[in-house]
């Protein structure tokens, strides 16, 4: 059973400063690290693997600095990794994410039962490049998974979680996933797996190897394109009840409730 | 044309028309709604909210979900009536189908929107928050057909609109497959939702501990509310993802907010700071939440809110005789 898992580098959020004038993140020096919901993704299919025997590859686009996250990929399992890396690769929306993705996986003929990805990341939070790719590719789709209930040869049996309900699926294999975090929680590395993350060798292709026209993808070929990035500032005035006047501010809450839930107000 | 695609007559629905019946008439379009279901829904109550015209696509296959039945019908539709503009709520019904549409016809997507506008020459303006919820980001689709984006539930006021020359189609859906199968369902509780309720108590870190998370139900049942939650009470497993407020996970609008041992990260306001009036309480007079609140106490959030129980309680019995 093969599996291709879709991992995207991201900023990491959680040490993430907020510059106090632009009210903008602080990109600079920042360390990148796996999706956070990518690595629930790899460890779906690394123990999958381990039960079921096969390969994980995983495929990510980004700038160099990625292949720091595709070592610690293969530290936590992976067996081959794979990176999409070139200049003209700058800029993309999730369209042009996919294409580029979608060429690459059709290029290098990367054969998988089971393509993987995360629900979404955490610095674009579209959580449509899986559903895109997985389009592209003609696969059939199940996002919002939150558990994985049987694979076989021939078919994987999901469960699905929307608003009003827990749905169980059975897709045929090649299938794509879009997963929660509950699919799996991400291992830690362990030392012999950082020793041959060390000198796993990481195969990396630009446009030109994929056989992708520069005026297709980045920039260029998206079909969105940002216009204008501004800060959400909104303040009210805000009367605070503190030390002896807590017990009014109280009363004034009760007599709101009260006004709202008996339907007085509007 | 304007075109809304739902697989449910709800309020997100209702939201959309509302909107989308706005930007319509500055760009002087027509505007459809396509509504996708396995039965003749009740579709009379869409004509209220301003559309021009209702589609409707009936199949047993729209029970529940699933990409490839919807994806073809949603196809066929665009071919059909070429709309320059789509639109869908940013549920897990529109967050799957839309990028499968868009993936399709080659075009842009904007996700989760919670502002938009159209300028005269029919250009979208797409405005989303983004980069964890510090920034709001205005996106185009200039050169490609259509302009698709998703739009954040309980963001756009609800407004009626009614026309009485609405156009109702219905068109006809064969042959639709599907690789995938259904096995089961299983409902979810149902509790107050989220973003229905009026009144929203909503808890933070700041109640100290998973056991007091209780007495906001108990103020929530008292007063036909529902219970929210910042993230670091969801990371902590104290009450489900269900519950979370903020950027990743719901914008809610109620008539009263109030946010008990919340901090009032730029990530939580993302998802609460249009509430009509918002009350916080917490025992840091210089909490950031204070900046966006109406009322503000400061004081322990559990004893405030165990307060309010008592009061309100007392109240009922009064009341109840
Ligand atoms: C402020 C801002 C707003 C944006 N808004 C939009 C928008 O509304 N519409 C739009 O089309 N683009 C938008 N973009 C661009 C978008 O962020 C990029 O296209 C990005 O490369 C992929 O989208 P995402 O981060 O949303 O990933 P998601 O779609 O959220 O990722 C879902 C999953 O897809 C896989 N995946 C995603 N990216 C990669 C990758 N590079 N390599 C391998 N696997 C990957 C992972 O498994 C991931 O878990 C925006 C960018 C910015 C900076
Ligand atoms: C990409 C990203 C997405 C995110 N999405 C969300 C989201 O959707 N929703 C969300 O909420 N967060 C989100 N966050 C997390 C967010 O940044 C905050 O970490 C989180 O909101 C903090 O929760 P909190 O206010 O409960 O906890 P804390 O920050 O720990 O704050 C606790 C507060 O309680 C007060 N307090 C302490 N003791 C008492 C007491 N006895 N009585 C009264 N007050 C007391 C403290 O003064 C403090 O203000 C996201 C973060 C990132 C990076």
């Amino acid at each position: 059973m093969n599996f291709l898992v879709l991992v995207k580098q991201v900023p990491d959020t959680e040490k993430v400063k907020i510059d106090p004038i632009s009210g903008t993140m602080v990109r600079e020096g920042l360390d990148v690290t796996m999706n956070p919901l990518d690595s629930h993704a790899l460890e779906l299919a690394v123990s999958l693997k381990e039960k079921l025997n096969g390969s994980v590859t995983v495929l990510s686009m980004g700038p160099m600095n990625t292949i720091d996250v595709l070592r610690d990929a293969i530290a936590l399992g992976a067996d081959r990794a794979i990176l999409l890396s070139d200049s003209a690769l700058a800029g993309s929306d999730t369209w042009a994410t996919s294409l580029a993705l979608a060429k690459a996986i059709e290029k290098l003929n990367i054969a998988f039962d089971l393509m993987i990805c995360g629900e979404k990341s955490t610095d674009g939070e579209t959580g449509q490049v899986g559903i895109e790719l997985a389009t592209l590719l003609d696969l059939p789709v199940v996002s919002y998974v939150s558990e994985l209930i049987d694979l076989t040869e021939n078919f994987v049996v999901v469960k699905r979680s929307v608003e009003d309900a827990h749905e169980v699926w059975k897709a045929p294999l090649p299938a794509c996933l879009c997963v929660l975090k509950s699919v799996a929680e991400p291992r830690l590395p362990t030392l012999a797996g950082k020793k041959t993350a060390m000198d796993a060798k990481i195969e990396i292709y630009d446009t030109e190897s994929i056989g992708i026209n520069r005026e297709e993808v980045g920039l260029k070929g998206s079909p969105t394109r940002v216009v204008k990035v501004f800060n959400t500032k909104i303040a009210r005035n805000c009367r605070i009840y503190a030390d002896k006047d807590i017990l009014e501010g109280i009363e004034r809450v009760v007599g709101l409730i009260k006004a709202v839930r008996d339907g007085e107000v509007g | 044309m304007i075109l809304v695609l739902n697989n449910k007559i709800d309020r997100s629905s209702f939201e959309l028309l509302s909107k989308a019946r706005k930007l319509a008439d500055k760009a002087s379009m027509k505007l459809a709604f396509l509504l996708m279901s396995n039965s003749k829904k009740d579709v009379q109550q869409l004509a209220r909210f301003g559309p021009d015209m209702i589609v409707l696509a009936v199949h047993e296959k729209f029970n529940r979900f699933s990409l490839d039945p919807f994806l073809s019908t949603a196809k066929k539709i665009f071919a059909k009536y070429s709309p320059s503009i789509v639109l869908a709520p940013a549920t897990t019904f529109g967050r799957t189908l839309m990028p499968a549409l868009a993936a399709s016809f080659r075009t842009g997507l904007t996700a989760d929107c919670t502002e938009l506008d159209v300028d005269e020459k029919g250009n979208l303006l797409q405005t989303r928050p983004a980069i964890g919820g510090n920034v709001m980001a205005t996106i185009v689709t200039p050169t490609h057909r259509p302009q698709m984006a998703t739009v954040r539930p309980g963001v756009f006021e609800i407004v009626e609109h009614r026309k009485d020359d609405v156009q109702f189609i219905e068109e006809r859906i064969e042959d639709l497959s599907d690789r995938c199968q259904l096995i089961s369902v299983e409902p979810k509780q149902a509790g107050a939702r989220l973003e229905d309720a009026k009144i929203i108590v909503s808890v933070g870190k700041g109640l100290r501990k998973k056991e007091n998370v209780e007495v906001a139900f108990k103020l929530a049942s008292l007063v036909k509310g529902a219970v929210g939650a910042s993230r670091a009470v969801v990371d902590a497993r104290w009450l489900s993802h269900d519950h979370q407020v903020g950027l990743s996970g719901k914008t809610v609008k109620p008539r009263i907010y109030i946010a008990a041992g919340i901090s009032g990260a730029v990530q939580h306001l993302a998802g609460m700071q249009t509430s009509e009036i918002i009350v916080a309480i917490n025992k840091d007079r210089y909490a950031p939440i204070f900046k966006v609140a109406d009322i503000g106490i400061v004081a322990d959030a559990y004893w405030v809110l165990s307060e309010l129980v008592q009061r309100l309680g007392r109240e009922n019995d009064e009341s109840g005789g």
